[in-house]
């Protein structure tokens, strides 16, 4: 798969990330050989090989059904850059 | 032209786990804002989630009662898009491989049964709940929703009328609510509800392009944006245009759907199986133990009470709709052996006045007092229309119907010689009606009969004063 400054752009927009024009060269150079990197996988015939997710072969563990109680409101919102009311804000972003 | 609509839906069905999906926060509707949060459901860096055993359970539970088929291993992904409401930057959700699939319920409309399939139920996290009126210039965020553990349940496009759909919406609910997984309750948002739906001429073969309406929550609503939505795509295609692929609102002051116009990229999630989670791996003996614990669901209790209790299936259908309310006949039948009666006096007298289903527990007419009301109208103790007084005096002051009749002194008066003796009066206060009654205008009997009523305050027995009435005019 060829990488375009377009697929930067767009995934930079997904991610919400801004660069500049200079950047935007750099990463679109860089990104396409780190999938050609990956594209020799490609040689191997994989069509009977399962995809691994997990390296280990082990079911995820399972929590028990029991609240506990870990931040006071005034803690959780001690690192916000804007709280009001007990509630964190964020600049309004709905149009009325 | 003829056309039909294809309609699927996506209901979000809250669990009734005591804490969050993948960390130990309460789930507790009401409290304070942020204070029922943590550094897992906070996305604080190094964090790791860990599944709530009861979360999975009872989205298995969901999944069998649905007829579907568990997956024996599942995996969580992450759903990547930016919102406020959503603390990590990915929503930890199913995608690939979900917990279940290939389920069905049956609803019926008009008396015609189908049966709608459902793709899949998998499980994921909530998001946190955004407030946008209290200030003009900043969004309120409480993430005390974040991580509340959510099945979503995703009908095929089998629905082909609003109608259809609301009868899926319901029956859903009410199986959530009978297997105990979910509230039901669709004004806390524990229910929620997406709908896909286009139109195509009828016996068309192809899709139309479908819209999605977000979030419409109750039974009317989903209705009504449904039926507007309908109207709205059917008058695009006949102007010559098209329907536009897109996400809806239903604004239901003005009845209407309008489109999100969201500047967000079109939907492009990216999922990817999330690294902190390992696969879910559920084993055969934990489904069977599952399936073995489920409660009598609602169609098959409806044609058990059909064939039980030889009550009509419109009944059956009221009556099972709720568990709760189930469980009330079912203890009535118990004390009182009349079926028929005591379903006619639940679906009209208990179920206005009991305000909510949920309600039926603490209601103070219990079963054995409601049999106990009936058992006076048996043995003519007291009328059926008084009856109905001496149950809303039940209701309020929970007493019981035999106190209530002897304190207000109206037992029924099935003395025969004393309602001669009104029966006589009456007779003689109206001549002219009497000549005319005798003369072959015998409607007027209902005139006498309100009269003996009226004069006896309501407490004659009806029975005897018909017989009494009809005897004495037509001597």
């Amino acid at each position: 798969m060829k990488i375009t400054r377009e697929t930067v752009l767009h995934v930079a927009e997904l991610g919400r990330l801004e660069f500049n024009q200079e950047e935007l060269e750099k990463f679109t150079e860089q990104l396409g050989r780190i999938l050609q990197y990956v594209e020799k996988l490609n040689e191997l015939d994989t069509r009977d090989v399962e995809p691994t997710f997990h390296v280990l072969d082990v079911s995820t563990p399972l929590r028990e059904d029991v609240v506990e109680s870990w931040l006071t409101q005034d803690e959780a919102l001690e690192n916000a850059p804007h709280r009001e009311e007990g509630f964190f804000a964020v600049p309004k972003f709905i149009e009325d | 032209m003829e056309y039909e609509a294809i309609i699927g839906l996506e209901v979000h069905a809250q669990l009734l786990t005591e804490s969050k999906i993948f960390c130990s926060c309460s789930t507790k509707f009401g409290a304070r804002p942020n204070s029922q949060v943590c550094p897992v459901c906070l996305g604080m860096p190094g964090v790791l989630p860990v599944l709530n055993k009861k979360a999975l359970e009872y989205a298995i539970r969901a999944a069998v009662a649905m007829n579907c088929e568990i997956s024996p291993r599942s995996r969580f992904a992450r759903k990547n898009y930016f919102y406020p409401d959503l603390p990590k930057g990915y929503q930890i959700s199913q995608y690939e491989e979900p917990l279940s699939k290939n389920g069905w319920l049956e609803i019926e409309t008009n008396g015609t049964r189908k049966r709608i399939r459902i793709r899949r139920i998998h499980l994921e996290e909530d998001a946190g709940k955004l407030i946008h009126e209290y200030s003009r210039d900043w969004s309120y965020v409480d993430l005390n929703r974040a991580g509340v553990p959510l099945i979503e349940i995703v009908s095929e496009p089998d629905i082909s009328s609003p109608e259809e759909a609301v009868s899926y919406l319901k029956k859903l609910r009410s199986i959530l609510m009978y297997i105990g997984v979910c509230d039901g309750n669709m004004e806390e948002g524990s229910l929620r509800c997406d709908a896909n739906v286009s139109v195509r001429p009828r016996g068309s073969r192809e899709l139309g392009t479908k819209t999605e309406i977000k979030n419409v929550n109750s039974f009317k609503f989903v209705q009504k944006a449904l039926e507007y939505e309908i109207r709205r795509q059917i008058a695009v295609l006949e102007s010559g245009e098209k329907v536009v692929q897109e996400t809806r609102l239903f604004d239901s002051n003005r009845g209407v759907t309008f489109s999100m116009r969201s500047k967000e990229e079109a939907h492009d999630y990216r999922y990817f199986p999330d690294p902190d989670l390992l696969p879910v791996v559920i084993d055969e003996e934990w489904i069977k133990e599952i399936k073995n614990t489920l409660p009598e669901l609602p169609d098959a209790r409806k044609e058990r009470f059909i064939n039980q209790y030889g009550i009509p299936s419109y009944d059956a259908d009221i009556l099972t709709s709720s568990r709760e309310v189930a469980d009330y006949f079912e203890e009535c039948v118990k004390h009182y052996s009349k079926p028929k009666t005591i379903s006619n006096w639940i679906m009209t007298e208990v179920l206005r006045e009991l305000k909510g289903e949920e309600n039926i527990k603490n209601f103070p007419v219990t079963p054995e007092k409601l049999a106990e009301l009936l058992k006076l109208v048996d043995n003519g103790t007291i009328s059926g229309k008084i009856a109905k007084e001496v149950f809303s005096e039940m209701v309020v002051t929970g007493k019981r119907a035999t106190h209530i009749v002897e304190e207000k002194g109206i037992r029924q008066i099935s003395d025969e010689a004393e309602i001669e003796r009104i029966v006589s009066q009456v007779i003689e206060n109206n001549p002219n009606e009497v000549a005319r009654y005798r003369a072959g205008q015998e409607k007027l009997l209902g005139f006498f009969v309100g009269e003996v009523m009226k004069a006896t305050k309501g407490k004659a027995n009806p029975r005897l004063v018909n017989e009494i009435l009809r005897k004495r005019l037509s001597q």
